[in-house]
């Protein structure tokens, strides 16, 4: 397995949506090619024969009527959010002005 | 009997001087919030609490007071107050999951825990401390200060569930919920000196606790006696619609299993990989020492090997936060929590999350979800989270394997006692060795419980032994547990937690905590 | 608006042939959304219809909704496709907030139902066979409206505001395999292909089927490859496709942009385009910057389902009769010649006009009113017949106003005019408008009289049994009522008048 770097870093935490400096971008890659180093061997550990559990306790066709619940208010519903408007949560533009 | 000694009680002696009329609701409740208000605040307080819900609970025990003066038929705990791990999402109490992005954030809804801890009518003392998302065991990792352990004021209560531990093991509360993932209310009971379980997986509904990894999470009970968690967790078992997981079996005889009182002819298997070497030498002796006492009593004691769970620990950081990373990918400044903007350029949603989460998630919580995001990316996924799909199919075939031999197994819970504050803050791979022996039943879904084993001869700190059972035989640990935990506190004359040392009034402490 | 180039669509298949893949998300009419109890229903204030779980708050947990998998494994049945013995779900992980969990809850290795057909006949008869790779379940995502700007569009908003009354709808997503060798009838078996998918959708009563609610929505991917190249060529996948006609036309301007695009000697780039109705062109979609890389893994909140062969065979049973077959029946039924029927069914207005029988008219009037006046004016609107505002029961009142003698032909396409006016039912409109026939007897009772006696000839003829003479008195009354008279009515006052039987 290819080893952990920088660029790594950069391109996780943008598929993460977590902002980051250069500075941590630098050590988050440390520290991970660490752990990523001392798990590797989870990679040769079990065969392909080997089948994947997903779940602990397996369970199959957990399932609901269709019947309705309940709802929350549209104040309940709004109450946590950092910005709203109109009975609606309010967001940034999505797009850059281009 | 003063308020002290009170508060000192097992859950299960409140409740029986609650049922016959010996004292209060209120009492109880005012003794433990006057305990909160003396030690839990201050430079040098517990501070197990993250936030204390007095009026409500004093109203609470108010109204069970009068219920039972009026002669209503009420639950065994009703009146006997809890604190709640605040990753567990409560009504009118704030739930921050020691984050920073959930600051002040008042879920409009209850976890199926907390109704049925309403139900039965327990006064709920507040919401207690815990490492960032539970990431962690040391709970230095919360964004809102550490907690200190009541044996070691200069030591690690464990975690993530620490304030829950140290609540408990300092009589701020007799009992108290957590949630173990990979051993967060396991190791934290075990360095803190009280009982802690992990049901089986889907014994306990998890609909309100926060999420960090779906299929290894679970609620569970801690207390100070094994009992007493085998009472919580008849509590809040049981099948929840409202989880997928949960299982349909009821959760009952739990407590009657604590009352069983014998191991005569049980088969107890030792596994060999979880202890000897890289195990503290005082919890390798009180383990042995809890094993001669079993023996004694007339268990079988046996050695078998789980030869995968050498592979336990790295699966487990791999697929812990692969399914973190995805578990918090919704805390983005849209619907909920705090919102922080970029400091330059243009104000775009995307920043705007990039910038929130930035700001609202701690180091280690950053960490594991830039290596979960890893283990999942494309081109990696078969070689990491698949291959860890893979290991805990062994290990659950090791746990199969190894209970065609015996009825429960044995291990010191953690590897070594309570480690120094900072001591290994920089070291997150040291951290993780924390969970070596917990980690295991998370995979695959089995109980554990961890009991006081004595306290380690170096440096007169608590050890923990944990119990291990099959899926849905939870009773096997608690009947176990408890009958191990009156050899010892034969043993000892009394408690473990009598041997702690008492706490200093942390003055000032007492306005902020109100 | 649009700045892109574009070949003609001669020039364009002259040229390359066009390779064709369609993913249409049905949206399920189920009570309750896919992993909530929180009410599935379109239009409602915004918010309203919202519980913890399809706002995605900390700690919540998805329960599946088995209507909605009782649904999905129907419409893989329709669809001819396998069912799965044993199906899983799984996060698709990206943000956006109109995603309150930052993944959709979708099926990613073992969908629902694969491996499936469906035979597509176009205008002409001809029959193409479509392959269906997969149809899987998933969730709808909630709805945002952009605001500020000029246009309403994402481009140049200010912000935007969330409405999660949609989050957690149920979905099955029918993904087909590429389509090839449609060559120039590439826009028209797109058109036919979302048509039949709606059909059998509606006809299983699994969605309300209204695309212009988003109910069926359509992302059509079109790749060009010189003739006789065997390698496919870089497809785009359209977004926003929400009619029959859109559909069609997207396919078409996305042949043509293609081409211009490889004729200049650029690459096409593989992206999602937006369809946009007013100016009948695509551009380039939204950026999303983690679309390249989803992350799926198995939803560990979720276990398995399992179909056992009882309960795919109890719901087999429960399968309607499949519209082709349908089809049949209603021709035969209806008594359309093959050129008549096939009409209705190019129009899309099979199910209005077999509601216009079933409430009441004859095949001959619903045919008549759907596909003359009611689909000139859709024309003429620029929507499909079906989106114009006329409802059967409209149909079937104008017929009975016209069979008791209130209006005439003439008239209803009047009244008809009135309605689309939104001046109410066509009796309402009868009123408002003054279109009655003079239907009073008595005040034609004194016109057939006055009518007689300026003809005392012909009255005389009559009387003597020449009734086909009668013509000549009710052509004085029309004349004197100004057309708004029923002619059939006159007729006989005129006969009962002068004591002949008719």
């Amino acid at each position: 397995m290819a080893a952990i770097n920088r660029d790594d870093v950069a391109h996780l935490a943008q598929l993460a949506h977590i902002e980051m400096s250069d500075e941590e971008l630098d050590r988050m890659a440390t520290e991970l090619a660490v752990i990523v180093d001392s798990v590797k061997s989870v990679s040769e550990a079990a065969g392909a024969d080997v089948p994947a559990t997903s779940h602990p306790i397996p369970l199959t066709n957990v399932m609901r009527e269709d019947v309705v619940g309940h709802v929350l208010t549209v104040e309940e519903a709004l109450s946590g959010a950092p910005d709203a408007s109109d009975g609606r949560f309010k967001v940034p533009a999505i797009l850059e002005e281009s | 009997m003063s308020a002290s000694e009170l508060i000192r009680s097992s859950a299960a002696v409140m409740a029986a001087k609650l049922a016959a009329g010996e004292i209060t609701s209120v009492e109880l409740v005012q003794a433990h919030l006057d305990r909160i208000a003396e030690i839990d605040g201050g430079e040098r307080g517990i501070h197990a609490f993250l936030h204390v819900n007095g009026e409500e609970a004093l109203a609470v025990a108010a109204d069970v007071d009068a219920r039972r003066a009026a002669g209503e038929e009420l639950h065994e705990l009703a009146g006997v107050p809890i604190a709640i791990k605040d990753l567990i999402v409560t009504k009118g109490q704030p739930t921050t999951a020691a984050s920073k992005i959930l600051e002040g954030w008042m879920s409009p809804y209850d976890a199926t825990v907390i109704k049925k801890i309403r139900a039965a009518r327990m006064p709920m003392l507040g919401k207690t401390n815990l490492d960032e998302f539970a990431m962690g065991s040391s709970t230095e990792h919360s964004a809102y200060g550490l907690t200190r352990n009541p044996w070691d004021l200069d030591r690690i209560p464990g975690g993530s569930g620490g304030g829950s531990a140290a609540a408990v093991a300092s009589f701020e509360a007799p009992l108290a919920l957590g949630t173990d993932t990979g051993g967060s209310i396991r190791q934290p009971g075990s360095v803190t000196g009280t009982v802690g379980v992990k049901p089986t997986y889907g014994a306990v509904s998890r609909y309100g606790a926060i999420a960090m990894a779906s299929s290894l999470d679970q609620i569970g009970p801690v207390s100070r006696t094994v009992l007493d968690s085998a009472l919580l967790q008849e509590v809040i078992g049981g099948y929840d619609p409202q989880d997928s997981t949960s299982l349909t079996d009821p959760s009952t005889g739990l407590a009657d299993a604590a009352r069983v009182g014998n191991v005569a002819g049980m088969k107890i298997g030792v596994i060999k990989e979880l202890h000897g070497e890289g195990f503290q030498a005082g919890v390798e002796n009180r383990f042995n020492e809890s094993l001669e006492l079993l023996r004694e009593a007339g268990a079988e004691i046996v050695e078998v090997s789980c030869p995968n769970f050498g592979y336990a620990l790295g699966a487990y950081y791999l697929i812990m936060p692969s399914e973190a990373s995805s578990n918090l990918a919704k805390f983005d400044g849209v619907r909920f929590g705090a919102r922080t903007l970029p400091t330059e350029g243009p104000l775009t949603i995307e920043r705007v999350m990039g910038a929130t989460r930035a700001a609202g998630f701690g180091a280690e919580v950053k960490r594991r979800i830039i290596l979960g995001t890893y283990a999942l990316s494309a081109g990696y996924y078969d070689a990491y989270y698949g291959s860890a799909q893979r290991v805990r199919t062994l290990v659950q075939r090791d746990f199969e394997a190894a209970f065609e031999q015996v009825d429960v197994l044995i291990s010191p819970t953690t590897p070594t006692t309570a480690f120094k504050l900072g001591e290994k803050l920089d070291d997150p791979l040291s951290m993780y060795l924390q969970d070596v022996a917990t980690i295991p039943a998370n995979l695959a879904g089995i109980p554990g419980l961890t009991l006081p084993g004595g306290l380690a001869d170096e440096d007169g700190l608590p050890v923990g032994i944990q119990l291990l059972a099959p899926a849905r035989e939870d009773a096997r640990v608690y009947r176990v547990g408890a009958v191990l935990e009156s050899l010892l506190e034969a043993k000892w004359g009394g408690p473990m937690l009598n041997q702690a040392p008492e706490l200093a009034t942390t003055a000032v402490a007492a306005e902020e905590a109100n | 608006m649009n700045t892109e180039t574009i070949l003609s669509f001669e020039e364009a298949m002259e040229k390359y042939e066009p390779v064709l893949g369609f993913e249409v998300h049905v949206e399920l009419n189920t009570k309750t959304k896919m992993f909530s109890s929180a009410p599935n229903v379109f239009g409602d204030e915004p918010n309203t219809n919202v519980n913890e779980v399809c706002l995605g708050l900390p700690g919540v947990l998805p329960v599946v909704n088995k209507k909605a998998v009782e649904s999905s494994i129907l419409i893989g049945l329709a669809l001819n496709c396998k069912i799965a013995p044993h199906s899983t779900f799984a996060r698709k992980q990206y943000f956006y907030p109109d995603t309150p969990k930052n993944f959709q809850t979708s099926q990613y290795d073992d969908p629902i139902c694969y491996d499936g057909w469906i035979d597509i006949e176009l205008e002409d008869g001809t029959v193409f066979h479509v392959e269906i790779e997969r149809a899987h379940m998933e969730e709808d995502a909630g709805k945002l409206t952009h605001m500020g700007g000029s246009t309403g569009r994402i481009q140049g908003a200010d912000f935007s505001l969330v409405d999660y009354n949609r989050s957690g709808v149920p979905l099955v997503e029918i993904v087909t395999k590429t389509i090839e060798g449609a060559g120039s009838r590439a826009p028209e078996l797109a058109k036919a292909y979302v048509a039949a998918i709606r059909e059998i959708v509606k006809n299983l009563g699994v969605s309300e089927a209204k695309m212009e609610h988003g109910n069926v929505r359509c992302d059509a991917n079109v790749s060009l490859r010189p003739h006789g190249q065997e390698k496919l060529g870089t497809r785009t996948e359209t977004k926003n496709v929400n009619s029959l006609r859109a559909v069609e036309n997207a396919v078409k301007f996305e042949i043509q942009r293609h081409a211009a695009v490889l004729d200049s000697g650029v690459a096409i780039t593989q992206e999602t385009r937006h369809w946009h109705e007013d100016t009948k062109s695509t551009t380039s979609g939204r950026p999303k910057s983690d679309a390249d890389d989803y992350r799926y893994f198995p939803e560990p909140d979720l276990v398995p389902i399992v179909t056992s062969a009882a309960w795919v065979e109890e719901l087999r049973a429960t399968l309607p009769e499949p519209p082709a077959e349908r089809r049949k029946r209603l021709q035969a039924d209806w008594g359309y010649s093959d050129l008549e029927f096939r009409d209705v069914v190019n129009a899309g207005l099979m199910d209005e006009i077999e509601e216009t029988i079933a409430a009441g008219a004859t095949a001959a009037a619903a045919r008549k009113w759907w596909m003359g006046e009611i689909a000139r004016r859709a024309k003429l609107a620029d929507v499909d017949p079906a989106a114009l505002g006329v409802t059967p029961a409209v149909v079937v009142e104008i017929e009975k106003l016209i069979a008791s003698g209130a209006i005439n032909d003439k008239l209803a396409r009047k009244v008809l005019d009135g309605v689309l006016e939104g001046e109410g039912t066509p009796t309402e409109v009868v009123a408002k408008r003054g279109l009655a026939v003079v239907s009073d007897d008595g005040a034609l009772q004194t016109a057939i009289d006055e009518a007689l006696a300026a003809q005392p000839d012909v009255a005389e003829k009559i009387r003597g049994g020449k009734v086909q003479a009668v013509g000549a008195i009710v052509g004085g009354v029309m004349k004197v009522t100004r057309g708004q008279a029923d002619a059939g009515r006159v007729r006989e006052l005129i006969l009962k008048t002068l004591g002949v039987e008719g």
